[in-house]
């Protein structure tokens, strides 16, 4: 997205951007883990005007069998976006964009998860996007994260992303729906906290050296504040609120 | 709660230093560090958590209680509750002198019984690998099925037994707890049953809570006298 030319106010001289928000500042975040009975895991997460709910299944049986492998289990993401999560119809069918987003938001969490546990099993994830607004798949992988915890899959570390980009020629944080379109640039991150290790970087958009390590640092500070929410969640459905 | 003690989540660490990391831990350098949800125990020379979610996974000499889902000529198939399926081979239940053609296997075990049995051998590579024969083991006749989270059983048994064992003298009931999750309950007298049976289901949802065994000894005692 190259910056396109338009009458919308991205950033002003204030330093507040076309929401309100300042450049630093995520969108409002609320995720809630557990919630659906009949999946092993769930989670459900609200990223500003983005609604995600995730279930995941497993460890279970594979079928059809020839995908199971017998070294490791394997992971199945399936991302889906609602035909009302968007203001025009979509098609219910899987489009392209919804089979990348699923293929990348299973490669970031496959460094997490420890799958070798498992051997000859699945763990199935599926993310449904009730409403969508822009970084669907960062919320998306964060709730997926808080869904397998949920599910008590083992995993290294969760994984928690934001977005960052530049607008106005301004490196900030959380990219909304106007600013994606509108923006110079976006950049997906993926991070587990506690490893301190990146799992997913995807960059749509042109950036300087100096930029870009500004940007990644941006995107990982927000991550940081993702992971303390997803935390909350999992503290408050297993551990009840405000212990330990 | 004694700081020995601590509630984890996923990519925690728990402590660092020189302990053996046990259940449910990895080692990063010299931090240890939780993979799921739980709480998280430091013993004297090792670390481990105790999962408060999750499927239950086998392992080696685990009692559990299956079901009987099918049959082949030469070995039984039971539901575990886990993500691999039980096997039972015939010559376990009849003897090293079965033979597929004179033995009928649904004659000892049809499907959907209940069936005691320990985890002989589980190397990841094939299903778990199960053995009826050892006393206490074998067919359940009567009693009820109350399936609860596995990961909630070391809470219900308590520390030596001292949970099952206060459920079990309040209420004159007879429990069976598989590892699995999958719990049988029998008990002589109607109320005995659905007593101990509300206790299970208690310590199921309820796992987390610090003094559980005081409240379902009230519990229990609270229904006696009404």
């Amino acid at each position: 997205m190259g910056g396109r030319d338009t009458t919308m106010v991205l950033l002003d001289e204030n330093g507040v951007r076309c929401d309100g928000r300042k450049i630093d500042e995520p969108r409002r975040i609320m995720i809630k883990a557990g919630g659906l009975k009949n999946a092993d895991g769930s989670a459900y997460i609200e990223f500003g005007d983005n609604k995600i709910l995730v279930g995941v299944f497993g460890p279970r049986d594979v079928h059809p069998k020839h995908m199971s492998n017998t070294d490791t289990g394997i992971l199945r993401v399936r991302y889906h976006m609602e035909p009302f999560s968007v203001s025009e119809r979509k098609n219910p069918a899987p489009s392209r964009r919804e089979i990348e987003i699923s293929k990348v938001i299973k490669e970031a969490l496959e460094p997490a998860v420890m799958l070798e546990k498992f051997p000859r099993t699945a763990v199935d994830v599926f993310i449904e996007v009730l409403q969508a607004d822009g970084g669907t798949r960062c919320a998306a992988l964060s709730a997926a994260s808080v869904a397998l915890a949920d599910a008590g899959i083992p995993m290294r570390d969760m994984v928690a992303a934001c977005a960052s980009g530049k607008v106005a020629d301004t490196i900030v944080l959380d990219i909304n729906n106007e600013e994606d379109q509108a923006g110079q640039a976006d950049m997906p991150i993926g991070y587990m906290p506690s490893l301190e290790k990146i799992t997913l970087l995807q960059l749509d958009g042109i950036l300087t050296p100096d930029e870009y390590k500004k940007c990644v640092d941006v995107g990982i500070a927000g991550c940081k504040i993702v992971y303390e929410l997803q935390k909350k969640a999992l503290y408050e459905k297993y551990f009840g609120k405000g212990d330990n | 709660m004694d700081n020995r003690r601590k509630y984890v989540i996923p990519g925690d660490t728990i402590t660092t230093g020189p302990l053996r990391p046990e259940q449910n831990v990895i080692l990063d350098g010299n931090k240890i560090i939780s993979t799921l949800v739980g709480i998280s125990e430091i013993y004297e020379d090792s670390v481990r958590v105790i999962p408060l979610t999750g499927k239950y996974i086998p392992e080696i000499n685990d009692l559990v209680i299956g079901k009987v889902i099918s049959h082949t000529s030469l070995s039984w198939e039971l539901d575990i509750n886990s993500c691999y399926v039980g096997f039972l081979p015939a010559q376990d239940v009849f003897g090293r002198d079965f033979s597929a053609h004179a033995d009928e296997l649904s004659s000892k075990l049809k499907s959907g019984d209940l069936v005691a049995a320990r985890i002989a051998n589980f190397d990841r590579t094939r299903d778990p690998l199960i053995t009826i024969s050892d006393r206490d083991l074998g067919k359940i006749d009567s009693g009820d099925l109350v399936k609860i989270s596995p990961s909630r059983v070391p809470r219900l048994i308590g520390k030596r037994g001292s949970m099952i064992q206060m459920i079990e003298m309040a209420t004159n009931a007879a429990i069976t707890i598989g590892q699995n999750g999958w719990v049988v309950v029998s008990c002589e007298t109607r109320e005995g049953l659905l007593k101990a049976k509300k206790a299970i289901e208690m310590v199921n949802k309820q796992a987390h809570v610090a003094n559980l065994t005081d409240q379902v000894k009230e519990m229990l005692e609270k229904k006696d006298e009404s």
